[in-house]
């Protein structure tokens, strides 16, 4: 046990690349699934059309895939990107796929009527949008869209197969030192659980707190 | 462009991708067949038992959900033999872990299913006699399949991408076989292109076709 103990200043190092990967993941999806989001339910059939698209693609192939694929490909391509930079693009076109559809469910579960009402009483587009349906949407958006934020958690952990030293390459190059696979496993998942468990309840609470809402 | 694209080398090793979708196809298969035994077993004693049960329960379901798969993938092939003493091939090691993962995701599918049939089938069931076992396999199970199997073909597709992690143990399914391409041909770009659309079209295909299926048992109201 005590190697585990002296592993973990490493392993600490490790998790700051992983909550650093998974936080730069989670505010560039959140930012282009919004957009793409909103566009998907109000835009024009010429936007719908290729954001389903790429939703659904993205959707549709496992995460390794795409980190290979953004990994590999990418320069053959002339587009040269250091390591880290290649696996965020890849994991936040992956999740922003997901924001999307959380987005345009929490937007479609708001009543026609409150834009009716909206419009009625002179709102432009921006001004529904802003007063009306955005802090109704919000309460139906954030406890999935916080159960996107574990998963993009768990996620980060494929960026070791691409050699990235995160938390599961750190846990991966201690055992490689010290042959004993087993505690290191365990305390590697210990720490991906207290970040994801405390990520997880936190949506669960949401969840009960607007649980008042009724349409 | 300078490079020139070359498919030669994957049409001529197609069958190690070709069998190794279908190597995924089996381990999906095989694994949410285990996830779904074990996830009716603890769903039905979740639902009935105590405290303490409940706790262990959803101690399983916690722990499995908020830990990458890949962690877990190591932990039972490289951690669980050395404390153990036996050895395991890759693709029982695999098995093992997705049944696990599924089983987990499993119980709450279950678990919300059985909350969701109506009181009144059950109280029915009470009524012309039935005891609490026959309720349970004429009355509840099979009303409760009805109505998870939505989650159930989610799950199932969900299951199929995920094998691609089998590759990381050497578990010679479809991103194996792309590797294996990849790093005996290095016609990188050319493999995924290849291997993409594999992944896309039998998921899609699958998810297409159990919602026939799900039409065809849905619950007419």
């Amino acid at each position: 046990m005590t190697f585990a103990l002296q592993s973990l200043p490493y392993l600490w190092q490790g998790l700051l690349v992983t909550l650093e990967v998974s936080g730069l993941v989670v505010i560039f999806s959140l930012i282009a699934g919004t957009i793409l989001g909103v566009a998907i339910v109000y835009g024009p059939w010429w936007l719908y059309w290729p954001i389903r698209f790429y939703s659904d693609f993205l959707r549709g192939i496992p995460l390794l895939v795409l980190i290979f694929f953004m990994y590999y490909g990418l320069p053959l391509f002339k587009v040269n990107l250091t390591n880290v930079a290649a696996v965020v693009l890849a994991l936040s076109a992956f999740e922003s796929a997901h924001v999307i559809e959380v987005v345009r469910g929490a937007i479609q579960s708001i009543p026609s009527g409150q834009t009716e009402a909206a419009k009625a009483i002179g709102l432009r587009f921006g001004q529904r949008l802003l007063y009306v349906i955005a802090p109704q949407a919000v309460r139906r958006f954030l406890p999935p869209w916080i159960n996107a934020v574990v998963d993009t958690v768990k996620g980060s952990a494929l960026v070791s197969l691409v050699g990235i030293v995160d938390l599961m390459l750190a846990i991966q190059q201690v055992i490689g030192r010290t042959y004993r696979p087993m505690p290191l496993y365990v305390l590697g998942a210990l720490m991906y659980f207290v970040i994801n468990y405390t990520l997880s309840s936190a949506s669960r609470r949401l969840e009960a707190r607007f649980a008042y809402v009724r349409e | 462009m300078a490079y020139h694209l070359n498919f030669g080398y994957i049409w001529a090793h197609f069958d190690k991708l070709t069998w190794g979708l279908v190597l995924s196809l089996e381990l999906a298969f095989v694994s949410i067949l285990i996830g779904m035994g074990i996830g009716l077993s603890l769903a039905l004693v979740y639902t009935g038992g105590g405290r303490v049960v409940r706790g262990i329960v959803a101690g399983y379901v916690e722990f499995i959900r908020n830990v990458p798969l890949l962690l877990l993938v190591y932990l039972v092939f490289y951690g669980i033999p050395s404390v153990g003493g036996f050895m395991y091939d890759a693709t029982t090691s695999f098995i093992i872990t997705l049944a696990g993962y599924s089983g987990a995701y499993m119980v709450e599918v279950f678990r919300a299913g059985l909350a969701a049939v109506p009181r009144g089938l059950i109280d029915a069931g009470k009524a012309i006699g039935l005891t609490g076992w026959q309720r349970l396999i004429h009355v509840r199970l099979p009303t409760m399949f009805r109505i998870v199997l939505p989650s159930l073909s989610n799950a199932f597709v969900s299951l199929f991408k995920d094998t691609s992690l089998a590759s990381v143990i050497a578990v010679p399914e479809l991103t194996y076989g792309a590797q294996w391409i990849k790093t005996n041909s290095f016609r990188v770009i050319e493999v995924w292109i290849v291997v993409t659309p594999m992944y896309l079209v039998t998921g899609y295909a699958l998810l297409f076709a159990l919602q026939q299926l799900e039409r065809r048992f849905a619950i007419q109201r």
